[in-house]
């Protein structure tokens, strides 16, 4: 591999677990401190390696440059405040000695205590995504930008907020009490489910991009999967879940970037060892008394890898998705929901179903009742798929939806 | 919007259905249930199970369930919000339970906190 392609590559896997070791070391007021060191050392590597080579062990190489600089900076600042504050004697030699640890035990450790110190209940669910995409899955700001379809400036000001609030809340970079894990744990889940969905459901035209995004959401929930403390049956249902939707990414879009329905979906492209996964981990998850919301949404995700239409799937669907929304209300659920209606009940019971929802500002309301009407009155079909068509957003969108309306006629 | 809760009334508690009558209700009941709560209008309910029924009285009398010279008893409930009486009503007629003769559902309104 060239070291132009290798760096940026580099960058993605190891800016976050430097960062994280950092931030443990000089404690969350120096957050900022942490992300420019990691930086640096990647600048130093873009300076360096194109004249030298490469070197042997490239990550060793990012580690060492890391730790020196981290140390120089560690040592200046002290001969600093030392001038300023006064002789703090006997401490002379500490910072020398501090040993910057990123052997793999205290890299795992750092970003998984990194993973709740960025979810922490006191800053808000965006700007936790925001965060957690910098800090620990190592995207640039235009790259978050584009990820979720707003502009550098936005993102900017939403990290620096984030961090304040951070700081003001003097929240360290520790795992948290054993007795506290399932109250802290639930805002991770919360956040690693809208990261997974911020990717899988991104309007964003680039899908490498959105993959990402969805890829580093499974592998931050595989660090919670991999402690023994925080490998609990939820967490194993969101991770089942992830591997259940992320089958399907080479079925859900044509080579155009056009939405493929499920129905019409190649079932040969979707990946049957992410299934197996799934199933695996779905598994993991029954053990044990807790249902949440994840399990149910697993369990749906995967009578959705039978693509056989039977009486015995759309029924357990429809429970399924009857659950849900006791636990849970979403217009996105109660959709779904009505889908399912219909299989089980035939159209006509789902249309009076539907209409109850009163969902009118929701494109996927009007699609959802177009499609009910198709075949029992074409001409209500007909408004409820152009409704959705002034409603919906995307290119993409209104492709399926114009494709639907074409079918009628 | 309030909340109402809607209490099941069974004539006949101490009739027996068969299992699989027992699963044509439960599904029944969830489309019931699951059609409100996709209307964001369920807040929470649950069924009452039929077996060891106690009542205790004044007196410090306790008694082998509900069942005596009157058979009537309470099969579940749930809470929903909605905008009047009426519309608590139209849940109500949903219900399953109401498949049954002489089977009712109280609709009684949830007196407010403050």
């Amino acid at each position: 591999m060239s070291d132009t392609a290798l760096i940026p590559r580099l960058f993605r896997t190891e800016f976050r677990k430097i960062t994280s070791v950092l931030v443990k070391l000089l404690g969350m007021q120096h957050i900022d401190l942490a992300e420019d060191i990691a930086g640096e050392t990647f600048l130093t590597a873009l300076e360096t390696w194109p004249y030298k080579g490469v070197p042997e062990n490239p990550t060793a190489w990012l580690y060492t440059v890391a730790k020196n600089k981290a140390k120089t900076y560690l040592t200046r600042n002290r001969i600093f405040t030392d001038k300023i504050v006064g002789h703090l004697q006997n401490e002379s030699s500490l910072i020398t000695e501090i040993d910057i640890d990123l052997s793999e035990q205290n890299i795992t450790d750092s970003q998984l205590q990194m993973l709740f110190a960025v979810c922490h209940p006191s800053i808000s669910t965006e700007a936790q995504i925001g965060l957690a995409l910098r800090v620990l899955c190592g995207f640039g700001i235009d790259e978050i930008a584009n990820a979720l379809l707003t502009n550098k400036e936005t993102i900017s000001k939403r990290l620096v907020r984030a961090k304040e609030k951070l700081r003001a809340e003097e929240v360290n970079i520790v795992f948290p009490a054993i007795s506290e894990i399932d109250h802290r744990l639930k805002t991770v889940l919360t956040t690693l489910y809208l990261l997974f969905n911020e990717g899988y459901y991104s309007e964003s035209s680039d899908a490498v991009l959105r993959e990402d995004l969805c890829l580093e959401a499974m592998r931050l929930t595989y660090l919670l999967v991999e402690n023994e403390h925080t490998d609990q049956p939820p967490v194993n249902a969101l991770l089942s879940l992830m591997c259940f939707h992320a089958s399907r990414f080479e079925a859900r879009k044509n080579e155009n970037g056009e939405i493929i329905l499920y129905q019409d979906q190649d079932e040969t492209l979707w990946n049957e060892e992410l299934i197996a996964k799934g199933v695996y981990f779905l598994h993991k998850a029954s053990q044990g008394n807790i249902l949440s919301q994840y399990h149910i949404e697993a369990n749906i995700a995967y009578w959705h890898t039978i693509k056989t239409d039977t009486k015995e799937k759309w029924e357990n669907i429809l429970q399924l998705f009857n659950q849900l929304l006791q636990m849970e209300y979403s217009p996105i659920a109660a959709l779904n929901r009505t889908y399912a209606f219909s299989k089980v009940h035939g159209k006509e019971a789902a249309i009076a179903q539907a209409e109850k929802l009163q969902l009118h500002t929701n494109q996927y309301y009007f699609t959802l009742l177009g499609e009910l009407y198709t075949g029992i009155n074409n001409d209500k079909a007909k408004q409820h798929f152009e409704t959705a068509l002034s409603l919906a957003k995307s290119l993409a969108e209104k492709q399926v939806i114009q494709k639907k309306l074409g079918n009628i006629a | 919007m309030d909340e109402f809760i809607l209490i099941f009334r069974h004539m006949d508690g101490t009739k027996v259905a068969s299992p699989e009558q027992i699963q044509v209700w439960m599904k029944q009941t969830m489309d019931w249930v699951g059609g409100i709560a996709a209307q964001n209008k369920f807040v929470s309910g649950t069924g009452l199970s039929f077996d060891e029924p106690r009542v205790a009285w004044h007196n410090n009398v306790v008694t082998n369930g509900p069942f005596g010279d009157i058979k009537e008893t309470i099969g579940g409930f749930i809470i929903v919000k909605a905008e009047s009486v009426e519309e608590a009503v139209e849940f109500a007629k949903g219900s399953p339970v109401l498949q049954g003769e002489g089977n009712s559902v109280e609709v009684r309104k949830i007196a407010r906190k403050n």
